[in-house]
């Protein structure tokens, strides 16, 4: 009852997406008639597929059109590839989701430590280095990030696996359970493949981590800067607790609420801006898919990755306070 | 005068803010005398010289039509620096005054702007940003238009939260009874009061938005060319990486993540002086 | 779940995942890799019907090497000594022989040919293919009419292995036409099966399936992504492939392409850009071969309809002022034959031929002058998004050249949706673009480029009614002595009023690794897998 009335908070932005999506996309340059038609059509075949499609209809038509389709889940068909596009968003959303939460999880493992580092010692030289990385690191577009290392880690060096994909061509997809290929290979007990898969994202979901760093750091520091200063700590401290465990249980403890806000945060940003990562590396994900409709004038593909995204960014907020209430027993969902 | 002892000192312990502060100084002499400063016409084709590596005369090469870099990224700091302030100008603008009006009176001005901001924030801000420059067009207006919307809901929630804390403040209960009108108090009372905080964002900001022009530019919707532009220049750039000419994106990419990194730590450092809980 | 046990049970699990898990070493895939082919190009097929709707470039592919044709054509040497497809020579491809009467042509069938399901292939899927290409309308209808293939009562199946097709006029083209990627033989039977009352000819179906009796089988396509294909190893209709399986990917950055054939990771790569091009060819580490384009040519277009461009000196002006070797050397790294600096006189029935422009400001300024526009004027220049690799660069030069006899000129790039969409209209001014035709004819191409009909490739508006006449002329012209004066009559007038500027003849470059033979160019500028090997 809670979640829903959660939900429900969520539904006009929501609609306010799909109104601002379906405007956009109808603003976009270029006649999907005239893709449609084909390198020789004359004008007036155009405006028979015009027809055909709907696209002479006045805009309200259109956006009750679209309202319909949605209802019945239905996000049109992609003009570029050819495929309904619920289904190949589907097919795609693992890829993305897969290769984003492994960056994060490699931010986090570097961001956290680093970030309780500098909070232990402000204003020493690994506060200092702290500071510098992961702010130079959030400064780098992600596509150059990206192309350097390729050029670094595959051309130069050899040792990264060639940028195509999330498998290498001779290995062949793991059985398809959550289509995240690391979980699905290990359920089917393929080591090689979930070696492979592992191989092809390490360099991805490295550019992704590097451009995830610095909030996370920034909050870890932050947050434990706060805890180390607070009461309980200082009691601690001098009940003669040993310092490790004055800073891994007490502190960091009270610090991590923060950082999972955080973290939610950075997760939607990273789905956002992987697009870019997706381009480079020729990641098969959602974000890849709506740059290349987006420049084709592709309505449908665009329309139905910015729902997707908007209705995930809604699921990952309502996790995010589920967890909370996990963590800290003081945040209730009533609350 | 308070304030400037302490940024003394913020700057003193911080010898990176420094440095960065001393970045923007550079950036802001390129911005402002910036074909002065470049040795070469930014524009002049030299295709005897095309794709040749950093010397003494090409300090950082030239591109595929003998064009020099370094005079390119000279000359594209007006540019790239325009288009940051002035987006996150026009985001700051409106987004303080929406953010003051929902704090301040809250009701059904509050809810409309608070469910714009979630709407707006519901969106991958990178893509939101991308539809509006394809569907507008590639023009250096559109691109500070877009890069200025997606950065509006965090100056928006930012001056709403401030405004709906002090709107009971002593120090504005005071000017209401000194028979302020509310828009005055808003803009002469509330609208100083969260000017600190606000910077700090204005500068992270600031980084993001030349992030995010570079990556609309890496996508084929940046401005046209042959304008000298950062993130244009490190795309176009891009394909030469694997062949050995990697000074054709290096530069443009390392004087932009240089530029980012400026700000970014600027707003650290900023954040500090704002802070007072910093203040000793 | 409680707080406490959450946090533990996170921990724990990843510590299980770590512990029972090594990554090993990945197995050796060397008998895989050598039977088959990895081949790499920018995108991929968007339908695997070449009579579907919009069908791209790569389902071209998909479906010529998935289908037989009635007829192919034989292989020569080029000047390079390269395979080359031979436009002369007609060969048996579904039928074994045919005969040509006065009014209709007669084709044996292979008794023993089947399709992928083991079907056998009749003169009824012949038939119920060709009628459906001229009856779905769009692309491939308007193919068959070149070839004035026009309605199905031409196309007759006599019995189950005889086929005839009656033609409507005597027309060079008809023969030829059989052997382009349109006429594909589709399974019938199969089709019909996913046919509606809505969509007879089973086009959603036959877009994501693929129905025929081709040399390679699709196993598996993932849009955007890969095309998986099997070799058929019941193919009748010429000696079987050597290759038993090819994998088709996608990559659409043409760095990560460079690196991969580079690297030796793909065994061949298709629409590298020029500069990546030449680079490779010089290195020698890989076979690299351009072929020049049959009747193609990147050229710069005026809209003869919009002023200034209406004025024939603004146009030599302009033709005067491009920076012709600046482009070869910078854009194009040398590849592709330039088309400029040719001798004043035409005096070969070809097209693409060189024009007599060459760079030359100080005239280009006098003519400008003599139009009446000594200060110059300003103009937008147009290209397409999808080829900005060249057309950028190739623009920016023209831009600058222009500046110095006063024309300034705004670029403008265009996403590749909305090209066509302005194409359509014809209001864009001035543009960069390129056109090539399928059939090898300098009149084939003017018919839809310069032609006052008009067509939507006539991006000048270019019309003339002295040069229609030379080009219909042409067009069904059987004395060769007056089709050499038509053709050069025509060519002449298009260099005297050049409402489109030749550039250069572009190249279809492939770079492939060394054991890779067999390579053959096609007209239709896409990769045949049947005579591909790997040794």
């Amino acid at each position: 009852m809670l979640l829903l009335r959660r939900l429900a908070t969520a539904l006009p932005s929501i609609a306010g997406v799909i109104i601002v999506t379906f405007l956009l996309t109808r603003a976009l340059p270029g006649d999907p008639a005239a893709y449609f038609a084909g390198p020789a059509a004359t004008t007036q075949a155009i405006d028979e597929i015009r027809h055909q499609l709907g696209l002479d209809r006045s805009l309200p038509v259109q956006f009750l059109d679209y309202l319909g389709q949605l209802a019945r889940g239905d996000l049109g068909t992609s003009l570029s590839t050819g495929q309904p596009v619920l289904a190949e968003l589907l097919t795609r959303l693992p890829a993305s989701a897969e290769l984003t939460l492994l960056g994060l999880v490699l931010s986090v493992v570097i961001a956290v430590p680093l970030g309780i580092a500098a909070a232990m010692r402000p204003g020493a030289p690994v506060d200092h280095f702290c500071r510098v990385v992961t702010t130079a690191g959030v400064s780098l577009p992600t596509f150059f990030t990206g192309l350097l290392l390729v050029y670094v880690f595959y051309y130069l060096m050899g040792i990264a696996p060639a940028p195509l994909g999330r498998l290498d061509v001779f290995s062949s997809a793991p059985p398809h359970w959550t289509g995240f290929y690391l979980i699905d290979s290990l359920l089917a007990r393929d080591l090689p493949t979930f070696g492979a898969a592992l191989a092809q994202l390490v360099l991805p979901a490295a550019t992704l981590a590097i451009f995830s760093l610095a909030p996370l750091a920034r909050i870890t520091r932050a947050s434990m800067l706060a805890a180390l200063g607070s009461e309980f700590v200082r009691t601690a401290r001098a009940s003669g607790l040993s310092r490790r465990r004055i800073v891994y249980v007490y502190a960091f403890r009270n610090a991590v609420l923060p950082v999972i806000t955080t973290l939610g945060m950075v997760f939607s940003f990273l789905l956002g801006a992987n697009v870019l990562v997706e381009k480079v590396f020729a990641w098969p994900g959602v974000g890849s898919y709506a740059v290349e409709a987006l420049i084709a004038s592709d309505y449908a593909p665009v329309q139905g990755f910015v729902l997707t995204m908007a209705l995930l960014y809604v699921l990952l907020n309502l996790g995010i306070d589920l967890v909370y209430g996990l963590v800290d027993p003081r945040v209730r969902l009533e609350a | 005068m308070n304030t400037l002892r302490h940024a003394r000192y913020v700057l003193g312990e911080n010898p990176v803010t420094a440095l960065a502060f001393a970045g923007f100084f550079v950036l802001v002499l390129c911005a402002v005398f910036g074909p002065a400063l470049a040795p070469y016409d930014p524009l002049a084709s030299d295709t005897a010289q095309a794709l040749t590596g950093p010397s003494a005369a090409h300090w950082f090469g030239t591109d595929q039509l003998g064009r020099d870099i370094f005079s390119r990224i000279v000359v594209a700091a007006r540019l790239d620096l325009g288009i940051a302030v002035f987006s996150v100008a026009l985001a700051f603008g409106v987004g303080a005054l929406l953010g003051l009006a929902a704090g301040y009176y809250g009701g059904w001005i509050d809810r409309v702007v608070g469910r714009s901001v979630d709407t707006i924030m519901a969106f991958p801000l990178f893509v939101l940003a991308m539809g509006i420059v394809a569907a507008l067009g590639n023009s250096v207006a559109n691109i500070v238009f877009a890069t200025a919307i997606i950065n509006l809901p965090i100056y928006a929630r930012l001056a709403r939260a401030e405004a709906n804390v002090r709107r009971h403040a002593g120090f504005v209960e005071a000017a209401r009874l000194c028979g302020n009108s509310e828009a005055r108090i808003v803009l002469a009372q509330l609208l100083p009061n969260i000017m600190p905080l606000m910077m700090v964002q204005v500068s992270l900001t600031l980084g993001y938005a030349i992030l995010n022009a570079a990556g609309l530019s890496f996508i084929g919707l940046g401005v046209r060319p042959p304008t000298p532009e950062w993130g244009i220049m490190v795309a176009e750039g891009a394909s030469f990486i694997v062949s050995g000419e990697w000074w054709v994106a290096f530069f443009p990419g390392i004087v932009l993540m240089a530029a980012v990194f400026c700000f970014n730590l600027m707003g650290d450092g900023l954040r500090d002086m704002v802070d007072p809980r910093r203040r000793t | 779940m409680r707080r406490r046990e959450f946090l533990k049970r996170s921990t724990a699990a990843a510590g299980t995942i770590a512990a029972a898990y090594v990554i090993p070493a990945r197995p050796a895939r060397g008998q895989a890799r050598k039977d088959t082919l990895l081949t790499l190009s920018e995108s991929g097929p968007n339908n695997l019907d070449v009579m579907g709707v919009g069908t791209n470039r790569p389902g071209y592919e998909a479906s010529w090497n998935t289908h037989d044709r009635l007829v192919t054509f034989g292989v020569k040497k080029d000047p390079n000594g390269h395979d080359h497809y031979d436009y002369t020579k007609i060969e048996p491809e579904l039928a074994e022989s045919w005969d040509v009467g006065d009014m209709s042509a007669t084709f044996k069938l292979r008794r023993n040919a089947t399709f992928h399901d083991g079907a056998p292939v009749t003169a009824k899927d012949v038939k119920w293919s060709f009628d459906r290409a001229v009856t779905v309308g769009g692309f491939p209808t308007f193919q068959m009419a070149a070839g004035s293939l026009q309605k199905p009562e031409q196309f007759v199946a006599v019995d189950d292995h005889t086929f005839r097709v009656d033609f409507v006029r005597k027309d060079k083209l008809t023969l030829p036409d059989l052997g382009v990627p349109v006429p594909i033989v589709i399974n019938s039977q199969l089709a019909k099966k996913h046919a509606t009352d809505k969509d007879p000819w089973a086009m959603e179906w036959l877009k994501n399936n693929e129905a025929g009796g081709g040399a390679f089988r699709i196993e598996k396509w993932t849009p955007g992504q890969e095309l998986v294909y099997q070799r058929f190893d019941e193919w009748k209709s010429g000696s079987l492939p050597k290759l038993q399986r090819v994998i088709w990917r996608m990559v659409p950055s043409a760095g990560n392409r460079r690196a991969l054939i580079e690297r030796g990771d793909a065994d061949v790569s298709f629409d590298l850009p020029p500069k990546d091009v030449a680079e490779l060819a010089h290195e020698k580490k890989l076979a690299v071969i351009g072929t020049p384009i049959e009747n193609a040519l990147n050229y710069i277009g005026m809209n003869v309809k919009i002023a200034p461009f209406d004025k024939v000196k603004v146009r030599q002006a302009v033709a005067y002022a491009i920076p012709y070797q600046k482009i070869m050397d910078a854009v194009m790294f040398g590849r592709g034959k330039p088309m400029f600096g040719g001798p004043a006189e035409v005096s070969a029935p070809i097209w693409p031929q060189p024009s007599p422009y060459v760079t030359d400001l100080a005239k280009a300024k006098q003519l400008l002058a003599e139009a009446g526009l000594p200060n110059g004027f300003e103009t937008t220049l147009s290209f397409d998004l999808g080829f900005a690799v060249t057309n950028e660069p190739l623009c920016v030069l023209v831009q600058e050249s222009l500046a110095q006899i006063g024309i300034k000129v705004t670029l403008n790039k265009i996403p590749g949706a909305n090209w066509r969409a302005e194409f359509t209209k014809k209001t864009l001014p001035f543009i960069a673009n390129a056109f090539g035709g399928w059939l090898n004819f300098p009149e084939y191409f003017f018919f839809w480029t310069y032609h006052g009909q008009n067509a939507i490739f006539n991006t000048m508006s270019y019309q003339n009614p002295e040069m229609d006449k030379l080009i219909d002329a042409a067009r069904f012209e059987t004395d060769p002595k007056k089709y050499k004066e038509e053709v050069e009559g025509f060519v002449s007038i298009a260099f005297a009023d050049v409402p489109r500027i030749p550039i250069f003849q572009p190249s279809l470059e492939v770079a492939m690794q060394k054991n890779v033979t067999g390579y053959r160019y096609w007209f239709h500028r896409q990769l045949d897998y049947r005579q591909l090997a790997k040794t």
